[in-house]
């Protein structure tokens, strides 16, 4: 990908490719080791290294996920109570109407829906995703990311940013190719 | 530190998880290509037309069933309940190896799991499916179901029995539904990306694209993706111990003599977990061999799931043995009746099949001879499913064909019918099973990967800093 001048053509970042798991995690050190703060890691597995390195941030879905499960458990034994007890109170075997433990099953089914739906759909919103459009994929070589090859991207946005020092500094950490990526 | 860690063996010498031989790019190449491929293979479209000509014939069934009543099935007073609820248990049951090998072994991190968790899933789903007609048509008619199912506010206001197990059930089996697909497109995502990267056609790349939401295996996204992963293995582990727990309060929430028993909920888990890694078993051996997956799926792999079988099988026998000692410790002449009659009634051949399988013949799982002998295991596996099949046969029919009362008493025949949507759902099944086998990769690209060299990353040496 040909980039003659950065100013012409806004650029994303500037992304260098390495071979391993290994070799991402070591740049990825340098780079944060470097100042950069404005960096995202590609690769075909999950490294959890590399998000220790750089961005040092767990996710809030944990959370997220017990609120799911709560309000599922609380809308099951609502539901169930509302149902049983006020909207259409039927006398079977003269056992009380809000007999709460015949309520535990459905009760218990909803937690695990609410609290699964919230995790998958968590994981995906709090992603940004779907996203069909990223401009990563402008830069060929990332077709890779999938398959075999793993890539660092410095952005734009990163206040340590200029595109002559950035792809200067990405080769020295020995990446295999270095790419700018247009926005 | 110098030395790359070698590829993953356990203390005890075995077979690894994954040959020898593998990098990214192979695994990568030898998964994705059958998706990817132009061409149908022959025997994939030999098999497909047999599994659609089965399929087929359960539309037929159905669609007969519709027009007329459910007076063409083969049960009736005094047994009530015949293969509609002997199928649906039977197929729940053996979607429930799909999620013990996708969530509780996640859990115990047994990395030999990641080879064979997603066609197993697949199962899982496609079993879900069929168990679900079998309930739903018995209804009668399906289309009005929906208010005898599910709690929403309808013309007639009337709402369902909540304290009844059957409405527990219509919970249970829908979130099992529901979450078992969740999990699997999660854990499709990643490789759903790959394919995307590789697909040579265009209409085949947006296609993948849209279905990976735009996957760029971005560090953050794969903290949430592993985070998402572990929370839905963490929540899938009750959910399938609850699914079978509650499918068998159907049963010993009454008060029939056979079915009133406190043993009915570990040992319906036990069992279903039993039928199925029989099923998966009886998958996975054509498919490695027919795909040349064997590198991947290796013996290791087969090897483990016999032993499940062993070992859930077991409990199941144990089962078996309680069912009789509660009907003699009880003292109830009901109670022992009942089980007078499964060992020596109209139906003891059923019985004694049952027994001949699940307790004596899963003795041969002892040997490593048989457990490493394919053929030998898939013939097995297949019997297992019947003996499975033939245990809900048991539990159901020999439990009700005999009443308190001998002027009502009846014998249960099924009608052909009967035995036209039991084969038709195996159709279907088959139908999904191989669509699932040609357009999705069969095996989770990513998650094998993590098993390499390649992915390893040394223990932080900068932690000081």
């Amino acid at each position: 990908m040909p980039q003659t001048d950065a100013s012409n053509h806004p650029l994303h970042g500037v992304m260098a490719e390495y071979d391993s798991s290994q070799a991402l995690v070591d740049a990825a050190r340098k780079t944060v080791a470097e100042g950069f703060s404005k960096v995202e890691a590609y690769s075909p597995v999950p490294i959890e290294e590399v998000n220790d390195i750089l961005h040092r941030k767990r996710t809030m879905l944990p959370k997220l996920v017990l609120a799911g499960g709560l309000t599922g458990m609380a809308t099951g034994f609502a539901l169930q109570y509302w149902a049983s007890v006020i909207e259409y109170p039927m006398n079977v075997g003269g056992r009380p109407m809000a007999s709460w433990t015949s309520f535990i099953v459905p009760s218990y089914e909803l937690t695990i829906l609410f609290a699964s739906l919230t995790a998958a759909i968590g994981m995906a919103l709090l992603s940004g995703l779907p996203m069909p459009y990223h401009p990563v994929f402008n830069v060929e070589r990332f077709s890779m990311a999938s398959s075999d090859k793993f890539f660092l991207v410095i952005e734009r946005g990163d206040p340590n940013f200029d595109r002559q020092r950035v792809t200067e500094f990405l080769r020295s950490t020995g990446a295999k190719g270095v790419y700018d990526c247009a926005e | 530190m110098a030395a790359p860690a070698p590829v993953h063996r356990t203390a005890l010498a075995e077979t690894p998880v994954i040959l020898p031989g593998h990098d990214f790019e192979t695994v990568t190449e030898t998964i994705s290509e059958v998706p990817l491929s132009r061409r149908f293979p022959l025997g994939w479209i030999g098999f497909f037309l047999v599994a659609l000509l089965g399929a087929g014939m359960l539309q037929m069934a159905l669609g007969y069933l519709v027009l007329t009543g459910i007076g063409i099935w083969g049960n009736n007073v005094p047994v009530g309940w015949a293969f509609d609820i002997i199928n649906f248990v039977w197929w729940i049951g053996i979607g429930h190896a799909g999620t013990l090998i996708s969530a509780i072994l996640l859990l115990f991190k047994q990395q030999w799991r990641m080879s064979i968790s997603r066609f197993a899933e697949a199962m899982t789903i496609f079993a879900v499916v069929c168990a679900a007609i079998f309930p739903i048509f018995h209804t009668g008619r399906p289309w009005l179901a929906a208010y005898w199912l599910f709690p929403y506010p309808n013309a007639m206001g009337l709402w369902p029995q909540f304290k009844s197990p059957l409405i527990w059930d219509v919970f249970a089996v829908s979130t099992y539904a529901t979450v078992s697909v969740v999990f699997w497109y999660v854990g499709l995502i990643p490789d759903l990306a790959t394919l995307r990267d590789r697909a040579v056609s265009r209409p085949k790349a947006i296609i993948y694209g849209m279905l990976s939401l735009g996957w760029r295996g971005a560090a953050r996204h794969w903290h949430r993706y592993e985070v998402a992963t572990l929370i839905l293995a963490g929540l899938s582990t009750p959910l399938v111990l609850s699914v079978h727990t509650v499918v068998s309060f159907d049963f010993a929430v009454s008060l029939i003599p056979g079915w009133h028993a406190t043993i009915f909920p570990p040992y319906f888990v036990a069992g279903a977990i039993y039928s199925g890694f029989a099923m998966v078993l009886s998958l996975a051996i054509p498919v490695r061999r027919f795909y040349g997956m064997e590198s991947l799926i290796t013996m290791r792999h087969i090897e483990n799931m016999a032993k499940i079988m062993l070992a859930t099988g077991l409990i199941v026998a144990y089962g078996y043995l309680c069912e009789a000692f509660f009907a003699w410790y009880s003292a109830s002449p009901h109670e022992r009746f009942m089980m007078w009659n499964r060992m020596t009634g109209p139906y003891a051949w059923s019985y004694w099949m049952l027994i001949s399988i699940n307790a004596v013949m899963i003795q041969l799982l002892w040997f490593k001879g048989i457990r490493t002998n394919t053929t030998i295991l898939f013939v097995m596996s297949i019997i297992v499913n019947l003996g499975m099949w033939l245990e809900r046969f048991v539990i159901i029919v020999t439990s009700l064909n005999r009443d308190f009362v001998p002027s009502s008493w009846g014998m249960y025949y099924p009608t052909k019918w009967d035995f036209m949507t039991f084969f038709g759902t195996i159709g279907l099944f088959l139908t999904l099973f191989l669509l699932f086998l040609r357009f999705v990769p069969m095996i989770s690209i990513f998650e094998v990967k993590t098993l390499l060299p390649q992915a390893k990353v040394k223990a932080d040496h900068h932690a000081a800093n």
